[in-house]
């Protein structure tokens, strides 16, 4: 048992940050939010391979673990890059995922095409998990399509489709990042995969999820800490006092406890570890849930009054992490699928 | 990266796992009554010679010492395996096995470890710490216990509290004050101390949960041999902090594995209680913290794999120990008001569970007020965290 990164993944998240700090820095991130996804940028993105991490070789892709992406996937999520960036990950997996993910009944684009398109960043994609009602769905205005995954599957559904359906475009999205755009009703879409693709599918999107949660997590308590070594009050930096050092210390412990739900999730799904991978998985998802944002909030308490600007990039934490929790199942859905289990152990 | 066993490990498990199967049953019940120490330091000492004498004593301890050299994970999974067979807990032996003994094996003189190694592996000699006073719990090196120097002798007059089973204890890990005129991290020595020498006097305290685990200890004049000091004169706070470097993440893991246990209990106490018209397990915000618990039991549990993978590369923990018990005392204590909520009126009897469950929630939720101030108390730790892992400054 070796449950701390290796050369190679220690190596991959450098990277990973480098290159958010070369082309993902805030300010650029920032001045997405006026023109939504940038399409030259995602190309880049998926140029670097971070959508073929786990995109089978024999198909170009990298053949990497979901550890891997994990790493990487961190480093995306502390940058706020925007984006469907699970989805594109996803999509281009799922020619691994399962061996009927190309088997069952299309038509027009088939899913090998998608997942090809996924993976250079030639075609967006967004994911959804098929819900009643009124719902908003994210970059509706960017995205080729969306695959909405049920219990029965997973479902493509056309650009055109949103179009026709006067997807309207809210006016502020609760993170400026993240455009949303309300339908009245999703379509039922095309089948592209059964349902067990669509319980993997699931499964590793809110691996993914979690992981950008981590990036926030973590990247909103050193956001906070730095504060905290320069800002003074009293003749002193107000890292000294104890309220605030304590809540520090809160805030890099709920962290750890997270990087090692997160870690161990990925392994787990990986098959190097000894536990249930959907268990692993929800295990991620809820700590996720509840650690992201309240780092977040914790990070805007440490900036005072500047904490509740827009200038400063605290809320911006908060807002994704709040998106986050919605996707691929919020962490009350996993606590009560762990309670199950444990009521019928 | 990654959470699989060698093939060595899993033999390692395996080979445990039998022999637990065989020795089990020969263990019989622990005694149920919380104020017989004496009952419980020949349970807790039988069950050490039952470990010793299948070379299974002093796992983490290095083999040249009697003990068995395994690698931190090895150590994981023995602690792991025993705890999940329901084997007992190290108890009185705590002191022996896991602070005063690693403690001679960094720094006692050799003839101090054949004397004192090999009976604390045979469960013979059990040891306390006297450590805290009443004027010095967190700040512990203003410590104010006398030792004067009398010859070959020290001579030691001052008072200990909350000391561990004191009362049935055959040894102390003590810190004396041999210097009072310098800062207080250099006028200290670490001794030995003899239960059985003239001087000494316990008073056993009664804890909020009505047993009497630990005690005042009243010493006047008590002669401590001087070949008794461990390392030198006015160096005993270096040496206890070698002690603590000691830690390699394993500190928590019958814990853990124990609070799995008790979740699994409590669950199963929610599915026999009503709210109003239905089953508690039938309320979804109970079910969901119960969920949550049980995440971020698991989620502690990979910690604590984490913790100890960086001791095995690295050697240490560091103040990554510090953030799993800042996480755990949460967790524990979030479990405690899970339990108070679910057991409403059949939570008003601590150790009569009316059947309901196998465990002692009461107990427990008592128990969960100590992990937030034994051994360093919560805000102590995330001070630690605060200025040695993020780098805050001091307030001074
Ligand atoms: C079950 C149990 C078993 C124990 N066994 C032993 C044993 O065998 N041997 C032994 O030597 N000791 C033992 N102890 C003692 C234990 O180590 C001390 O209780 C602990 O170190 C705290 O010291 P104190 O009780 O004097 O509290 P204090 O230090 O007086 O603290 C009181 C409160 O003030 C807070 N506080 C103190 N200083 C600061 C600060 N600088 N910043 C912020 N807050 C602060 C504390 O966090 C706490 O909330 C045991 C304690 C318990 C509960």
């Amino acid at each position: 048992m070796d449950f701390e990164l290796n050369e190679d993944q220690e190596a991959l998240a450098e990277g990973v940050a480098a290159l958010c700090a070369g082309r993902f820095d805030i300010g650029t991130v920032r001045a997405m939010a006026s023109d939504g996804l940038d399409r030259g940028r995602w190309t880049e993105l998926a140029q670097t391979g971070v959508f073929s991490l786990t995109r089978p070789e024999a198909e170009g892709g990298l053949g990497m673990g979901w550890a891997e992406a994990v790493v990487v996937f961190e480093q995306l999520g502390r940058a706020l890059v925007p984006g469907p960036l699970a989805a594109a990950t996803l999509t281009a997996s799922l020619v691994g995922l399962s061996e009927t993910a190309t088997a069952v009944e299309t038509s027009g684009l088939d899913p090998v095409e998608i997942g090809e398109g996924a993976a250079e960043g030639s075609i967006v994609v967004g994911a959804l998990q098929r819900c009643g009602g009124p719902c908003f769905v994210e970059f509706a205005e960017w995205v080729d399509g969306l695959i909405i995954s049920d219990d029965e599957g997973l479902w493509w559904v056309d650009a055109e489709w949103l179009k026709a359906a006067d997807a309207a475009p809210a006016a502020h999205p609760l993170d400026p990042l993240t455009p949303v755009s309300a339908v009245s009703e999703l379509p039922q879409g095309r089948r592209i995969a059964d349902r067990s693709t669509a319980v993997v599918w699931r499964r590793c999107g809110a691996l993914l999820t979690s992981a950008l949660q981590l990036g926030i997590a973590s990247g909103a308590t050193d956001q906070a800490v730095e504060y905290a070594k320069q800002r003074e009050q009293f003749g002193k930096p107000i890292g000294a006092f104890q309220a605030v050092k304590h809540r520090c210390a809160d805030m890099i412990t709920r962290v750890e406890v997270l990087r090692a739900a997160v870690y161990a999730a990925a392994v787990t799904v990986d098959g190097k570890g000894v536990d249930d991978p959907s268990r692993s998985v929800a295990v991620a998802k809820i700590l996720a849930s509840s650690a992201a944002a309240a780092c977040a909030k914790d990070s805007v308490q440490v900036h005072g009054g500047m904490g509740y600007t827009w200038e400063v990039d605290a809320h911006l934490f908060l807002k994704r992490a709040w998106v986050h929790d919605l996707a691929f199942g919020d962490g009350d859905d996993y606590a009560d699928q762990l309670a199950r289990g444990l009521l019928s152990g | 990266m990654d959470l699989c066993y060698t093939e060595d490990e899993e033999a390692f498990r395996d080979e445990l796992r039998t022999w637990l199967k065989g020795a089990l049953p020969n263990v019989g019940p622990p005694p149920t009554d919380h104020t017989d120490l004496e009952a419980r330091r020949a349970y807790d000492t039988r069950w050490q010679r039952i470990l010793y004498e299948a070379g299974y004593a002093g796992v983490h301890w290095p083999a040249e010492f009697g003990g068995r050299g395994s690698t931190p994970t090895e150590h994981l999974i023995f602690l792991e395996e025993t705890e999940r067979a329901g084997a007992p807990y190290v108890g009185v032996n705590f002191v022996g096995q896991l602070h005063a003994g690693p403690t001679l094996i960094a720094e006692a003189a050799p003839e101090q470890q054949r004397a004192h190694l090999a009976p604390i592996l045979r469960g013979d000699h059990v040891w306390c710490q006297g450590f805290s006073e009443p004027g010095s719990g967190s700040d512990l090196a203003s410590l104010t216990t006398r030792a004067f120097d009398d010859g070959d002798h020290y001579v030691v007059t001052g008072q200990k509290i909350w000391t561990s089973f004191a009362q049935v204890a055959d040894y102390c890990e003590l810190l004396v004050r041999t210097d009072p005129d310098v800062p207080k991290h250099r006028g200290i020595t670490w001794l030995i101390m003899p239960m059985d020498l003239p001087g000494i006097e316990i008073r056993p305290i009664v804890t909020a949960l009505g047993a009497s685990e630990f005690a005042e200890m009243f010493l006047d004049e008590v002669r401590i041999p001087k070949v008794n000091r461990v390392g030198g004169h006015n160096d005993g706070w270096r040496v206890t902090m070698v002690t603590f470097a000691f830690e390699r993440g394993t500190a928590f893991i019958s814990e853990i594995i124990a609070s799995q246990r008790l979740l699994a209990d409590l669950a199963k106490v929610a599915q026999k209680v009503t709210r109003g018209s239905a089953r508690a397990s039938d309320d979804a915000e109970i079910r969901r913290r119960l969920g949550r618990l049980e995440a971020e039991l698991d989620a502690l549990w990979s910690l604590t794999k984490r913790n100890v993978s960086q001791a095995q590369r690295t050697g240490m923990v560091g103040p990554g120990g510090s953030v799993f018990k800042l996480a755990y005392a949460d967790t524990r204590k979030r479990m405690s008001d899970l339990a108070e909520q679910i057991l409403g009126r059949a939570g008003l009897a601590i150790g009569d569970t009316l059947d309901l469950g196998e465990l002692d929630h009461v107990g427990e939720r008592l128990y969960t007020l100590t992990l937030t101030i034994a051994a360093g108390t919560s805000e102590i730790q995330r001070t630690i965290v605060g200025e040695r892992l993020l780098g805050l400054p001091k307030d001074r």
